[in-house]
């Protein structure tokens, strides 16, 4: 960490150095901004190669961003704040050329900020209709409903996109780009579609079955949960985060449990920490029984998903014994757990991890080890290592392609450090490996849970928190790994009960951003693999 | 073996007796085609039915179960709900082609009914080209799937309509030569002269091995005719939503439907005629009480049994293998099916000309 530091001081005097919650925060001007951004990322020290995500920032009388970075070989974080005090013309200079996935996230941020990205070839609005007026996420944004009346047209369509340049005398010029060309024969895959897994919307431009651009239309789920949750006190809050990623809803309380409790002091005991990571596993082996289900019905073998769905009621049975739901758990709470776990969680368990090594070899043998499943998989929708890092695919879709990107073994939290479990890597990464990478990360986590289920310790399950919870001054940042990536979630506090701001950060979003690239030169069947093998989820990506 | 042409001669003969000869055959087409009518309907039933049952075993479910017995009137209360239904009038349309579709398909899976071997003497027509008049009338079909999805003015019935276009026609060659393989066999085009030539043995075993090589590429080119998987691109639900049909409602989508099911029929129809004997019971040389034991069985029960035995296969096909690729499919055929079906057709000759087979 100190290296960070000393280097930047080196290099940019200018820039301050600060600890926010443990990571090392530069705070820079604009105009030196690109500069420090191609150092961070090309230094041989620093090589912070992946940008974790974009958090843009209202502090009334600034808008800015904070750049989340991790460097990939030795998994230290360091964050960039940004800020600038024009309110009326907000512009930054973009870092998309540095990091590709900063092209999604910069286009959220100015969705939600209005901050203009210099540079970035593509400044639409994300979520919001093209015609929405204002920029919710500021702290001045006018919520009259008046304002943005509910239409009854048809949404109006973005067919160009505006682009600022900066002129060599240092002017920015607007330019209008249109996102197709004028011969391009545009199939709408999606929103209502089978095979984009939600309200999801794929503009295709295709060269009779070959795919020649996709442009990702996303926003039709978005429901504001970042805005919302300004609205609401922190044990509120929790309640979305069931809604984003609906398989990942463990992981995901997981994430902002962890943060408010160490934002506001609290120890859980050793119980609760147990059941949530036994929670979290079985999630994530009910998540990817239903992505197996899915992906290859997606690729016209329904029979599997039969298969899965049998294993996964198996686990949405255990859940809804000891959570009352089979969905939408809203089990973990500020301070431990909702209720303590069902009398027969254990007997449950071990049954299920009886069953689950019979169950794999028959997908195996059904399926991955079909010729025309392998046809269709092997060499389809392939990501280098570099390009995963620089498009932020992360979770098993990362590893696929080499990626060591596992937040349980790159940022250790709750009682993974203890944990005998293996982090699945493959190098091929194309849709198969893809595949297979979740086939194993089932057998991982069914050691995690058969090391836990006869090991749940005595004590309580939810220690004592204060009816009103407030949280000091400051802000934090925490990550965990979701079933379909690094899921992570940074709060500001201004010392009252309600998060100042409250950013998430989904894995869907970078998942869907980087499937144009994945296509381009594929067949139309390939884009069903290839958004399949991802396996992302849309309320999560919109959020 | 009974011959059922008795019934059918003695219809004609009492319609002769008091009817001059135009007007008796004029009535006798009406007969048929009433009775082709509801067995193609009763058919399309049973096989609705059938899929989905075999479907449901495959996938650890039961199936249909609640209306009537085993579920048994489910089929008949989709096809009433499918009967009642809207028509949805789109527009932005060829509105002739639109409607026109859907009838070319149906009429060419009908028209393919004419000359299968239902039973000894129970041909609607048997004439001296009949396995060939089948291969050129069930190539009608792609022509009513290319209508539907051009005429639906939909960029994924456009897509889909042509994937079937080169799907069909290509599966098509690998169908005719392996037809042409065994006509070669039999020596006739004739229907019932194939049927009669397999009276001692049927083909599949008569005809060495490449006439298991033209069963085998015969099942795989027949269920991609059929548009079923793992070759159903056409429709390929995940990609195309519903391919060509997308903007088919109510009958009109119905008779696609339906057609799929018969086509199902006729392509294991055409397969059990051509290798396993047709009507024909199994007859082995030198058997003789076996063979007669065999000969009570009515051949109608032989053809039909053999007929949805062969689906079974094609069903199994579809809900245990995943979707093929356009290119995947396309190369299927032309780098492999197609020449092993020519050097196929050598080495049938060959057989035939030393007199190798059985």
């Amino acid at each position: 960490m100190a290296t960070i530091t000393e280097k930047i001081g080196k290099l940019f005097p200018q820039a301050t150095v600060a600890t926010v919650d443990g990571v090392p925060q530069v705070s820079i001007d604009d105009k030196d901004w690109h500069a420090l951004a191609e150092a961070l990322r090309h230094d041989a020290d620093l090589d912070m190669d992946f940008l974790v995500t974009i958090v843009g920032m209202d502090w009334t009388e600034t808008l800015g961003c904070i750049y989340y970075l991790e460097s990939t070989k030795n998994h230290l974080l360091c964050s960039v704040k940004v800020t600038t005090t024009d309110r009326e013309n907000p512009m930054l200079h973009s870092v998309a050329d540095i990091w590709h996935v900063a092209e999604i996230y910069e286009r959220e941020v100015y969705d939600f900020f209005g901050i203009i990205f210099i540079g970035n070839p593509d400044m639409r609005r994300l979520f919001l209709s093209i015609d929405w007026k204002g920029y919710p996420l500021r702290k001045d944004y006018d919520e009259d409903p008046a304002l943005n009346p509910i239409s009854i047209e048809s949404e109006r369509q973005s067919d160009t996109t505006d682009t600022y340049v900066e002129l060599p005398d240092g002017k920015i010029e607007k330019k209008t780009v249109e996102i197709f060309g004028k011969d391009d024969f545009v199939v709408n895959i999606g929103p209502q579609h089978p095979a984009t897994h939600g309200v999801l919307r794929f503009r295709t431009a295709v060269d009779g079955e070959t795919i020649k651009k996709i442009d990702v239309y996303m926003g039709y789920i978005h429901r504001g949960v970042e805005k919302l949750c300004e609205k609401l006190n922190y044990p509120q809050t929790l309640h979305y985060f069931d809604r984003l990623d609906y398989f990942s809803g463990h992981n995901y309380h997981h994430c902002v449990c962890n943060l408010i409790e160490r934002a506001a002091g609290i120890e859980i005991s050793r119980r609760a920490k147990v059941i949530r990571v036994m929670m979290d596993e079985l999630g994530r082996i009910a998540s990817h029984c239903l992505f197996m289900g899915t992906f290859c019905m997606d690729l016209g073998a329904t029979t599997m998903l039969f298969y899965t769905l049998r294993v996964r009621e198996q686990i949405l049975d255990i859940m809804d014994k000891t959570c009352g739901a089979r969905m939408s758990f809203n089990y973990e709470c500020i301070g431990g757990l909702m209720a303590d776990i069902a009398p027969d969680f254990r007997e449950d368990v071990k049954a299920l991890l009886a069953i689950l090594p019979a169950n794999l070899k028959e997908y195996d043998k059904i399926f991955t080890g079909n010729v025309i499943a392998k046809n269709r998989m092997e060499g389809v929708g392939y990501i280098s290592k570099e390009d995963a890092v620089a498009y932020g695919v992360t979770g098993p879709s990362g590893r696929a392609s080499g990626w060591a990107c596992d937040v349980r073994k790159t940022h250790p939290y709750s009682i993974y450090p203890e944990l005998d479990f293996e982090q699945v890597t493959a190098t091929e990464g194309d849709s198969m490996a893809r595949f297979k990478v979740r086939m194993r990360e089932i057998e991982e986590s069914a050691k995690i849970l058969a090391q836990l289920v006869d090991n749940i310790p005595e004590g309580e399950y939810c220690v004592k928190v204060p009816k009103v919870l407030k949280l000091p001054v400051g802000s934090w940042f925490e990550m965990v790994e979701g079933c379909r990536g690094t899921f992570a979630v940074y709060l500001e506090s201004d010392g009252s009960t309600k998060p100042y701001r409250l950013k998430i950060v989904p894995p869907c979003l970078p998942l869907a951003a980087a499937v144009d690239y994945m296509t381009s030169g594929q067949k139309i069947a390939d884009l069903i693999t290839i958004g399949g093998s991802l396996d992302y989820i849309v309320p999560d990506m919109d959020r | 073996m009974q011959d059922l042409s008795f019934i059918t001669d003695w219809i004609h003969n009492t319609l002769l007796s008091f009817l001059p000869g135009w007007a008796t055959v004029t009535v006798e087409c009406l007969f048929i085609g009433v009775g082709l009518l509801l067995v193609y309907a009763l058919l399309a039933l049973f096989y609705i039915y059938y899929e989905r049952k075999v479907c449901a075993a495959f996938q650890c479910r039961l199936g249909p179960n609640r209306v009537g017995p085993w579920g048994l009137l489910q089929s008949f209360a989709d096809m009433f709900k499918m009967l009642i239904k809207e028509l949805i009038d789109l527009k932005h349309i060829d509105r002739f082609l639109f409607a026109l579709a859907p009838y070319l398909v149906i009429i060419a899976s009908m028209m393919a009914f004419a000359v299968l071997p239902w039973g000894n003497g129970l041909q609607i027509v048997d004439f001296n080209i009949g396995i060939f008049f089948l291969i050129a009338v069930s190539s009608i079909g792609v022509l009513g799937i290319l209508l539907a999805g051009w005429s639906s003015n939909n960029k994924f019935t456009l897509i889909g309509s042509l994937r079937s276009g080169a799907q069909m026609v290509s599966y098509e060659i690998s169908i005719g030569l392996t037809v042409v393989t065994m006509v070669c066999l039999s020596g006739t085009m004739s229907v019932g002269g194939i049927v009669a030539e397999q009276s001692d043995l049927w083909f599949i075993f008569k005809g060495h091995v490449p006439a298991l090589i033209a069963f085998v590429i015969y099942m795989i080119a027949g269920t991609a005719e059929t548009n079923r998987g793992p070759f159903d691109l056409p429709e390929a639900e995940s990609e195309l939503t519903a391919g060509y049909h997308t903007e088919y409602s109510g009958m009109h989508f119905g008779f696609f439907y339906l057609a799929e099911y018969l086509n199902l029929f006729i392509v294991s129809g055409v397969a059990s005629l051509l290798f396993l004997g047709g009507w024909m019971p199994l007859h082995i040389p030198g058997w003789e009480a076996f063979n007669n034991i065999m000969n009570y069985i009515p051949s109608v029960v032989w053809f039909i049994g053999k007929a949805i035995f062969l689906s079974f296969i094609i069903i199994w096909f579809k809900w245990t293998f995943p979707r093929l690729r356009i290119d995947q499919l396309l190369a299927l055929e032309w780098k492999y099916l197609m020449p092993i079906s020519l050097v196929n057709l050598v080495l049938m000759v060959l057989i035939i000309t030393f007199g190798w087979h059985f």
